[in-house]
C-alpha cells in the first residue's frame, strides 16, 4: 500500500483492569457459583457430602443433567432454544426400549439406531424453525407436547399397554458394549486406590466407590469435546457468529442453516445418550423419563454464563452449572434443611445468574 | 486480448410478486473506477447490489467476471471470484474479536484441523496496521469498538482475500467527521490498487469527492448514468428524484464542452 494514512488519534481505547478483563469470561459466574454452594454446603451439610462417595452422589444426577445443558448451552449459543429434550429423553428411551426389548437388537445397532431416530427429529425441528423464521421456543415448544405424546402411545403399543416398558436390563445382560453405557468405570483404579489406601475402603478391603460411574465420565469428556470445538474450531467461531447475528453471519459466508440445524441434532442426539445410560441403569423406561429436565438445561445453560440472546456463553460454565444444580439437589439432604427448599433455591440460582449476566452484558457489548 | 471490464451486469432483472425491483438492468465496472449508485429508498440500488453479491438470485439477465459469465446461488459463489461486500450493517459478528471476525467462514486452521489462532492474529494485525496503525484492540470483542474501528475491520475483511470488486453499502452513514475522512481515504487507496468499488451512498458529498462515475436509479431502472464531470449535484438530485435530468442540461453541457 502506497499512500500512508492518516489515521485520527480518536480512536477511543480502553485499557482494562484484570477483573474486567475476568468478568468477561461467561464461565465466571459459574465458577463463583460453585464456590458459594460448596461453601455454604460446608458450612451447613454433614461433612459425608464431600467425601468421595458424597461426591460420586452429586456428581452422577450433575451429570446427566449437564449432557444435556452442554448441549443447551450450545445451541443457546447458536441463538435457539430447545424446550422438547426433556421429552426427547422419554421418547429416545422408548425407542432404545423397543430395540433393545421387543426386536432383541445388540446394543451395537440399538445405539445408533436410538440416536438416528434422535438426530432426525432434531433436524425436523431446526427445519421447521429456519422454514418458517418462527422462534424455536414456540416450535420446540410444541414438540415437548408431541414428544411426550408419542412416548406413551408407543410405549403402549409395545407393551401391549403399559407405560412403562420393563426388561431392558435383562436384555443388554452380557452386551459388550453396555459397560460404556452403565455402571462404573475405572474399576481397577480404585480397587488399586483402595489397596494403596488413598480412598476409603469397608473392611474387607473393597472400595467403599468401587468406580466413576460412567455418565460423569461422558459428561466430562462431553464438556471438553464441546470446550474444543467452541474454541479451537471453525465450527465453534461459526456458532457463535451464528447465535450473535445470523444476518451478518450468513453474510460473512457462514452455512447459518447448517451450523442451527446440527446443533438441534446435536441437542436431541445428548437427549438420547441420557436416555440410553439412564434407561440400561434402570433396566426399564417409562413415559415420565426427562420431565422438566429442558428447563433444568436451560437454567444450566443460564447459570453457566449463556445469553438469552445467543452469541455469547460457554460449555465449561454449562459443565459448573450442571454440577451446582446436582450439589443443590442432593446437597439439601445432607443438611436439615426440608428437601421442599429444592425448588426455591434453584429458582433463586436461576434469578441471581440472570441478573449477573445482565450485568455482564452490558459489560461485555459496551450496550450501544 | 481484448479488455474486459471487471464486471458486467447485463438485463438484470428482479421480481417480488408483482413488484419489479429490478428492470432490465445493464451497468459494468472497471479496474480502479468508482461508481457510485444513487436512488431513493426502494429505488433497486440494494437489491441490484445484493444480487451482484450473490445474496439474491435474479429473475433475468447475466453477470459476467473478466468476460465469463458467472452465476451466484450464495455469497460464497461471488467472494469465490473476487466481489467483496461491505454492509450498511457491517456484517460484523459482535461477540468475536477482529481476528475472528476478520476470517469469519474462511478461518485459518493449523495442520490438525483447528483455529489457528496465532497466525489469524498476526495477519489481522499486519492487514489493520496498514488501514489504521492506531489499531491496537484486537482481542476486544468488537461489539465494544468504535464505529470507525468496526469500518476498519470490515473494510479489511473485504480486501483481504484478493478483491477485485468491492460493494460498499453507505460506508460512511453511521461514522463522525474525522472517521469518514479515514474511510474516504481508504477508498482512494483502493482505487489506486486497481480495486473497482460500487459505492451506494446517499452522502452527495461522498459520492462527488470519491466517484468516477454516477449511475442513478429510479423504480427499478437506470435514469443516468454520467461521468461526474458531467454532472452538478443538482443535475443528480433532479435524477434521483424527478428520474430525469433538468430540461437545462444538455445545454449546459454542450455549453461547458465548447
Amino acid at each position: 500500500m502506497a499512500a500512508e494514512i492518516q489515521a485520527s488519534e480518536d480512536e477511543r481505547i480502553r485499557s482494562e483492569t484484570l477483573a474486567t478483563k475476568l468478568m468477561k469470561k461467561p464461565e465466571l459466574g459459574a465458577i463463583g457459583g460453585v464456590i458459594l454452594v460448596t461453601l455454604f454446603f460446608m458450612l451447613t451439610a454433614d461433612s459425608t457430602m464431600f467425601t468421595l462417595s458424597g461426591i460420586m452422589n452429586f456428581m452422577t444426577p450433575a451429570a446427566q443433567l449437564g449432557i444435556l445443558g452442554i448441549a443447551a448451552a450450545m445451541l443457546m449459543i447458536g441463538g435457539e432454544f430447545d424446550l422438547s429434550i426433556g421429552s426427547m429423553v422419554a421418547f429416545a428411551g422408548m425407542i432404545f426400549g423397543a430395540l433393545t426389548v421387543n426386536l432383541g437388537l445388540p446394543l451395537i445397532l440399538a445405539i445408533p439406531l436410538t440416536m438416528a431416530f434422535a438426530a432426525a427429529v432434531g433436524a425436523v425441528n431446526g427445519t421447521i424453525v429456519l422454514r418458517t423464521g418462527l422462534p424455536s421456543f414456540i416450535v420446540t415448544l410444541a414438540g415437548l407436547f408431541i414428544l411426550r405424546g408419542a412416548s406413551l402411545v408407543g410405549l403402549k403399543l409395545f407393551t401391549g399397554g403399559s407405560t412403562q416398558l420393563r426388561g431392558v436390563r435383562d436384555a443388554v445382560e452380557g452386551d459388550w458394549l453396555a459397560r460404556f453405557f452403565s455402571g462404573d468405570a475405572l474399576q481397577g483404579l480404585f480397587a488399586w486406590l483402595a489397596s494403596a489406601g488413598v480412598i476409603d475402603t469397608f473392611s474387607n478391603g473393597t472400595p467403599k466407590v468401587p468406580g466413576v460411574p460412567v455418565e460423569i465420565l461422558w459428561f466430562i469428556g462431553f464438556a471438553l469435546i464441546a470446550t474444543y470445538v467452541l474454541l479451537r474450531t471453525p465450527a465453534g467461531n461459526w456458532i457463535f457468529a451464528t447465535g450473535g447475528d445470523s444476518g451478518a453471519a450468513k453474510n460473512s459466508g457462514v452455512p447459518v442453516r447448517r451450523v442451527k440445524i446440527s446443533l438441534f441434532m446435536l441437542t436431541a442426539c445428548a437427549a438420547a445418550l441420557v436416555a440410553v445410560i439412564t434407561v440400561i441403569d434402570a433396566g426399564s423406561t417409562d413415559a415420565r423419563r426427562g420431565f422438566m429436565k429442558e428447563f433444568e438445561a436451560i437454567i444450566t445453560a443460564v447459570i453457566g454464563g449463556c445469553l438469552l440472546t445467543g452469541g455469547y456463553g460457554s460449555a465449561i460454565g454449562a459443565f459448573f452449572g450442571a454440577i451446582i444444580f446436582g450439589m443443590v439437589t442432593i446437597g439439601l439432604t445432607y443438611t436439615d434443611f426440608d428437601q421442599d427448599w429444592f425448588q426455591i433455591f434453584l429458582g433463586g440460582m436461576l434469578l441471581l445468574a440472570v441478573v449477573f449476566n445482565n450485568v455482564i452484558r452490558k459489560r461485555v457489548t459496551g450496550e450501544r | 486480448m481484448t479488455e474486459h471490464p471487471l464486471v458486467e451486469m447485463i438485463d438484470i432483472e428482479k421480481h417480488f410478486g408483482g413488484v419489479r425491483a429490478v428492470e432490465h438492468v445493464s451497468l459494468d465496472l472497471w479496474p480502479g473506477e468508482v461508481v457510485g449508485v444513487l436512488g431513493h429508498n426502494g429505488a433497486g440500488k440494494s437489491c441490484l447490489m445484493r444480487i451482484l453479491s450473490g445474496a439474491m438470485i435474479p429473475n433475468g439477465g447475466e453477470i459476467r467476471v473478466g468476460g465469463q459469465p458467472v452465476q451466484f446461488t450464495e455469497p460464497n459463489d461471488a467472494r469465490a471470484v473476487g466481489i467483496e461486500t461491505i454492509y450498511q450493517t457491517l456484517a460484523l459478528a459482535d461477540h468475536l474479536d477482529a481476528p475472528k471476525n476478520l476470517f469469519l467462514g474462511r478461518e485459518l486452521k493449523t495442520r490438525f484441523g483447528n483455529l489457528d489462532d496465532a497466525r489469524m492474529l498476526e495477519e489481522a494485525r499486519e492487514v489493520l496496521a496498514r488501514l489504521n496503525p492506531n489499531f491496537k484492540n484486537l482481542r476486544d470483542p468488537v461489539s465494544s469498538l468504535s464505529g470507525g474501528q468496526r469500518q476498519v475491520i470490515a473494510i479489511a475483511r473485504a480486501i483481504y482475500f484478493d478483491t477485485k470488486i468491492l460493494i460498499m453499502d453507505e460506508p460512511t452513514a453511521a461514522l463522525g467527521p474525522s472517521e469518514t475522512a479515514m474511510v474516504a481515504d481508504l477508498i482512494r487507496q483502493l482505487r489506486a490498487e486497481g480495486i473497482g468499488i460500487f459505492l451506494v451512498s446517499h452522502d452527495m458529498h461522498d459520492v462527488f469527492d470519491l466517484c468516477d462515475r454516477v449511475v442513478v436509479m429510479n423504480k427499478g431502472r437506470i435514469v443516468g448514468a454520467h461521468a461526474i464531470e458531467e454532472v452538478s449535484k443538482d443535475d443528480v438530485l433532479s435524477l434521483i428524484v424527478k428520474g430525469e435530468l433538468p430540461a437545462d442540461w444538455s445545454a449546459r453541457n454542450l455549453e461547458a464542452a465548447q
